[in-house]
């Protein structure tokens, strides 16, 4: 087993990063100007970063597939970012911020990093401020709070139910900034294809141009990817529709090892699914269980009557309902972690309670918080979200309760990075939801964009420097060397093999199927013999999309339907991974839910003595098993407990 | 253009002041005296160019930025949409257009003959003074030319009903309070000028 | 429910585009008008023709990807929405739907329904931002901000950049788009700073990329499937004109 070195600096907690600042090699002014940087991505995070590297004065290239950086999805973040100002004076702190991270993600994670995470939260907030981010403020016009799930504190900052926009939004003006200053160039509508590996480290990307079909080589110094998760794997996900995992899968196959693939979010609050032709789940935010009641029918007969129509949530008394999350956990109520919350829900449905027509579904009841606060504050706090759920499923949720199901929402997993953010690849770092790094096991709601951004704006401008430094004496890369070719080439087979299998059935045909199999055998509870069966499932559906997929038309073309193909194969291949990744992991943790190991209440149980460790897979070769490396996680400042939300 | 535009319609208020003036004294003594004053002040005379150049100024910017909007979309949609909230905006280069034709048509029959032209003069104990009410009065027999004229007016009217509030908008002099008093002021504003101006050539036709 | 859609298509930028007629049958009301679309380019894919492009992402109403031209109105029919929020229970069975690609100069048509819109990056890098780098800024709380405020940058900040503003105005003009943004920031203390330089260049900008004049027809407020006010162009056409009496010479 490779042993794999996570470069925490020495020192107490606390002082980790600083001192890692203090000593850390920086590259002068004059030789920035002669390194450049790739970054994949224009999300929070490959935004903040590109806009940070160029400002240093690097030269910077970013990579996107949409139209304008600012369509990335982070744009979709409804809820808020946290951050522990403690403004509210309610007991905040740095310490507080990480200890809750670490519970939150189930002691998954490491540390250092999360320490680093809650450490530089603070500065988020005040760069989005200077930037013009237009947060929710009180009439005191000061910033203002609220509390969400996992944490006893209100500390999440927002911008109405459009935290994520408003954020993308100040680093997309910061990217916008620096691309008129010419520091940095922006690609749209470009997708990378491969990594280039020049004696071992990262030099370049292949990328396709979505509109002319053209395949191009771009060199640099380093390579940043920040291309978000996979969630799309499961087909139905609150992600984009092109949000995909195929820059991570391709530098994976370059060597970059995957950290926890199988640790996915599957997120409680979503509009449940209702139909075949469905393309896409929308999340409600989980600010909504700051004063949204869950509930099912305490009794069987009623939920039957529901599921038939028969009978309407406002008709079941008090007394015949069941809250739950309330019942079951006192401390928290409906504000427990979002695993949890799934997995309640899951199991209320599972055992008959669920209600809709499909018996998918529980209740989202606001009917409290309109008698307690009036219509108009809850039209204020949730107005756009009770309007768009409105818009999806027809029904007003002023007058009747929500449904709401758990939909995979993020991916906890991804590229094994250390306390730099640098892969397995030198040179090659990655950033947001795209690395696998400071959740653990299950992130905490409002920590996502607080991530990104942490590592765009204040963790990679630092260590990438620390990577540079020692690259000034190396001349810009040609795109005519062997390992360009050898990329492209590699490309272009790829992507005429797919176009030259003209078989009967869609792409999107085989994704559902992949979609179905990961849901229901790698999804919110997972089984020994059900992941076997995944694997093997999964196999067999791979060699069936060689042999019978149908892509139209050409490579030199607008042609959506080969950019789904392309991100397909490679879900196809991904997929198995995760499975496997569920499989080894004998234990439950976050997310990562084995019905094999349960408390007698139904909780996760950790295996703390065998599997405190990070899962970093390493790719072996076509067709072969992937090779299982550990990172152990050492708890030096913490004492590591089973999570207890009750 | 927002500019030239809310200084023609303080002209026009004006000028309905003078027209009205027909109506209130069929001996058109009033008109006629207020049509000297107007021909022979020197103050009104300078004024004269400025308006002129106010005309001419909204005419050609107007003419400009159609132009412009035109080319901004090279290929039109099939199906035509209609999402304009103030109605009377889709019209201004046609209404507009045609109060032009219509201005044409006036300046040839009032300005050009009362500046150039010979008018019979007429003697009023006040004094003797061009008959340029008369003029009216004559014009406005023929029905063909009244029709003409309430129809000018009344698209004069839609021009200014979009066009006054439209000027405040584009000047940035908006505000919470204020700029519902504006549209409403600009609505019936517009419909006072336009019911007083059609209502000259209505009243010589029928009763005079 | 059975439809006729009459789509636009053209192969690419430089080649001609013609209305193709397409019938779907058994529709899910409950479908969103993407879906829809998803569904009968499966059907063209079986088939083997091209299947329709148009620009789509998060599916939720907010990336402003999604940018279809129905039946004579940005995001079709319904107030407050992007496309792909319309669900198909807004139209009537048997009914004919005109779908086409946003029109104006500044935004050609790369392919079907998709157009080009990068005039609005640029718009944006010609000032729409705080130049300030990243570190070393204020507190976030030492620079109190009224709510009332606060709100009117929310109020155009909620802005997709989705061009429906353009697509609805006859003259095609980008004002709405770049108010909310000169908007947003001239009522914040942090972007007064720059304010009228950042209205000068970003409306020269505007006029530079061929977008067409404002005349107050308001259709844009109207279509914004975000219902940005046109008090937000009343307020930019403010700055301006302050900006253009009161700066001094370069």
């Amino acid at each position: 087993m490779v042993k794999l070195d996570a470069k925490i600096p020495q020192g107490p907690l606390a002082e980790k990063w600083t001192n890692y600042k203090a000593h850390q090699n920086l590259v002068n002014p004059s030789n920035k100007r002669r390194l450049d940087i790739i970054v994949v991505g224009t999300g929070l995070a490959g935004a903040s970063a590109a806009a940070s590297f160029g400002e240093m004065g690097f030269n910077v290239k970013v990579f996107g597939i949409h139209d304008s950086p600012r369509r990335a999805h982070s744009i979709a973040a409804q809820g808020g970012i946290n951050a522990a100002k403690n403004y509210p004076n309610d007991g905040d702190s740095v310490y507080r911020l990480f200890y809750d991270t670490i519970k939150g993600g189930d002691y998954r994670a490491r540390e250092a990093n999360v320490y680093r995470l809650a450490e530089v939260s603070n500065n988020i907030i005040d760069q989005c401020v200077a930037q013009g981010v237009p947060f929710a403020r009180e009439y005191g016009g000061l910033l203002d709070n609220r509390s969400f799930g996992g944490a006893q504190v209100s500390r999440t900052f927002y911008a109405r139910g459009q935290t994520g926009q408003q954020l993308l939004l100040g680093a997309y003006s910061a990217l916008s900034k620096e691309i008129k200053k010419g520091s940095v160039k922006m690609f749209t509508r470009r997708e990378m294809l491969e990594l280039v590996v020049i004696e071992g480290r990262a030099r370049g990307i292949i990328v396709r141009d979505l509109i002319s079909g053209k395949i191009e080589r771009h060199s640099a110094h380093a390579v940043v990817l920040a291309t978000g998760g996979y969630g799309n794997v499961f087909f139905l996900s609150t992600n984009a529709m092109a949000s995909n995992g195929s820059a991570v899968w391709k530098v994976f196959k370059k060597g970059a090892f995957f950290g926890n693939p199988s640790f996915t979010q599957i997120h409680p609050t979503c509009i449940p699914v209702h139909g075949d032709y469905q393309s896409k789940l929308t999340l409600m935010s989980e600010s909504l269980r700051n004063d949204g009641r869950i509930w099912v029918p305490k009794h069987k007969e009623d939920a039957e009557k529901i599921r038939k129509g028969e009978l309407k949530p406002t008709q079941i008394p008090e007394d015949r309902r069941d809250y739950y999350l309330e019942r079951r956990y006192p401390a928290f109520g409906n504000l427990v972690p979002r695993d949890v919350a799934s997995r309640a829900a899951k199991e209320r449905c599972d055992a008959g309670f669920g209600v809709g027509s499909t018996g998918l579904a529980v209740y989202l009841d606001f009917e409290d918080a309109i008698k307690r606060l009036g219509k108009h504050v809850i039209e204020a706090r949730y107005g756009n979200l009770f309007q768009m759920y409105e818009k999806i499923v027809d029904e007003n949720p002023y007058e009747t309760p929500m449904m709401i199901y758990p939909a995979v929402h993020y991916t906890m997993g991804g590229i094994w990075v250390d306390y730099e953010l640098q892969t397995t690849i030198p040179g090659l770092f990655a950033a947001g939801e795209a690395n696998f790094s400071d959740h653990g096991a299950n992130r905490l709601g409002a920590s996502a964009l607080m991530q990104g951004l942490s590592d765009g704006y204040f963790v990679l401008p630092y260590t990438i420097q620390n990577y540079l430094a020692d690259q000034i004496r190396v001349p810009r890369f040609e795109t005519n060397l062997p390992e360009f070719e050898q990329a492209e080439k590699e490309a272009r087979e790829r992507i005429d093999k797919l176009l030259a299998v003209n078989g009967a059935e869609t792409v999107d045909t085989f994704h559902r199927k992949l979609g179905l199999i990961m849901w229901d055998l790698v999804g919110m509870g997972r089984k020994k013999e059900e992941l076997e069966k995944a694997i093997t499932m999964i196999q067999e559906l791979r060699k069936e999309f060689w042999s019978n997929v149908k892509v139209p038309g050409k490579n030199e073309m607008v042609n959506p339907e080969l950019e789904k193909a392309i991100r397909v194969a490679d879900y196809l291949e991904l997929g198995e991974l995760m499975a496997r990744d569920a499989l080894e992991r004998e234990e439950s943790c976050g997310g990562h839910f084995r019905e094999e190991y349960q408390t007698e209440e139904g909780e996760a149980l950790r295996d703390d003595k065998n599997f405190t460790f990070v899962s970093a897979w390493e790719y072996t070769g076509e067709d072969k098993e992937p090779k299982l490396n550990k990172e152990p996680l050492v708890f030096e400042f913490i004492e590591v407990k089973q999570r207890n939300y009750k | 253009m927002s500019l030239a535009g809310l200084f023609l319609t303080s002209f026009l208020v004006v000028h309905l002041g003078i027209n009205l003036l027909i109506l209130f004294d069929k001996s058109l003594e009033l008109f006629n005296q207020a049509a000297h004053f107007m021909a022979t002040n020197p103050l009104i005379q300078l004024f004269q160019y400025v308006l002129f150049f106010g005309f001419i100024l909204h005419i050609i910017l107007g003419v400009v930025l159609q132009i412009q909007n035109w080319t901004a979309r090279p290929v039109r949609y099939q199906k035509k949409g209609s999402s304009e909230q103030s109605y009377f905006s889709k019209f201004m280069i046609h209404t507009g257009a045609i109060v032009f034709i219509f201005l044409i048509i006036h300046f040839a029959n009032f300005f050009v003959k009362a500046k150039f032209g010979h008018i019979d003069p007429i003697t009023y104990d006040s004094g003797t003074y061009e008959n340029l009410g008369q003029l009216v009065v004559e014009l406005f027999r023929d029905g063909a030319y009244v029709i003409f004229y309430v129809i000018a007016i009344l698209l004069l009217g839609f021009h200014l009903d979009h066009g006054f509030q439209s000027a405040f908008q584009s000047l940035g002099l908006t505000h919470s309070r204020y700029t519902p008093i504006i549209k409403g002021f600009g609505t019936v504003f517009s419909i006072l000028i336009t019911l007083g101006f059609i209502a000259i050539p209505l009243v010589i036709y029928f009763s005079f | 429910m059975d439809l006729t859609l009459k789509i636009w298509r053209q192969a690419s930028a430089g080649e001609k585009g013609k209305f193709v007629d397409y019938q779907v049958q058994n529709i899910s009301t409950d479908a969103s008008f993407l879906e829809m679309l998803d569904v009968l380019n499966e059907r063209l894919v079986r088939e083997g023709e091209d299947p329709v492009a148009f620009d789509h992402d998060c599916r939720e109403g907010i990336c402003g990807a999604c940018s279809l031209y129905i039946n004579g109105r940005p995001h079709g029919p319904d107030k407050g929405i992007t496309t792909c929020q319309m669900h198909m229970r807004r139209f009537k069975d048997g009914e004919t739907i005109v779908i086409e690609p946003w029109r104006a100069k500044p935004f050609p048509v790369i392919k079907d329904l998709m157009v080009d819109r990068t005039a609005f990056d640029e718009i944006i890098q010609a000032g729409g931002y705080v130049s300030i780098n990243t570190g070393g800024v204020p507190d976030a709380n030492a620079i109190p901000i009224p709510k009332r405020d606060a709100d009117t940058a929310m109020d155009a900040a909620a802005c997709i950049g989705c061009g429906a503003c353009v697509a609805a105005c006859k003259n095609a003009s980008a004002m709405l788009f770049v108010s909310a943004k000169v908007s947003q920031f001239a009522v914040l203390p942090q972007g007064k700073i720059e304010a009228r330089e950042r209205v000068q260049n970003m409306v020269a900008k505007m006029d530079e990329l061929g977008f067409g004049n404002c005349t107050n027809t308001y259709a844009c407020e109207a279509e914004c499937p975000k219902e940005i006010s046109v008090s937000h162009i009343a307020r930019m056409n403010r700055e301006y004109l302050s900006a253009k009496l009161v700066s001094q010479k370069e």
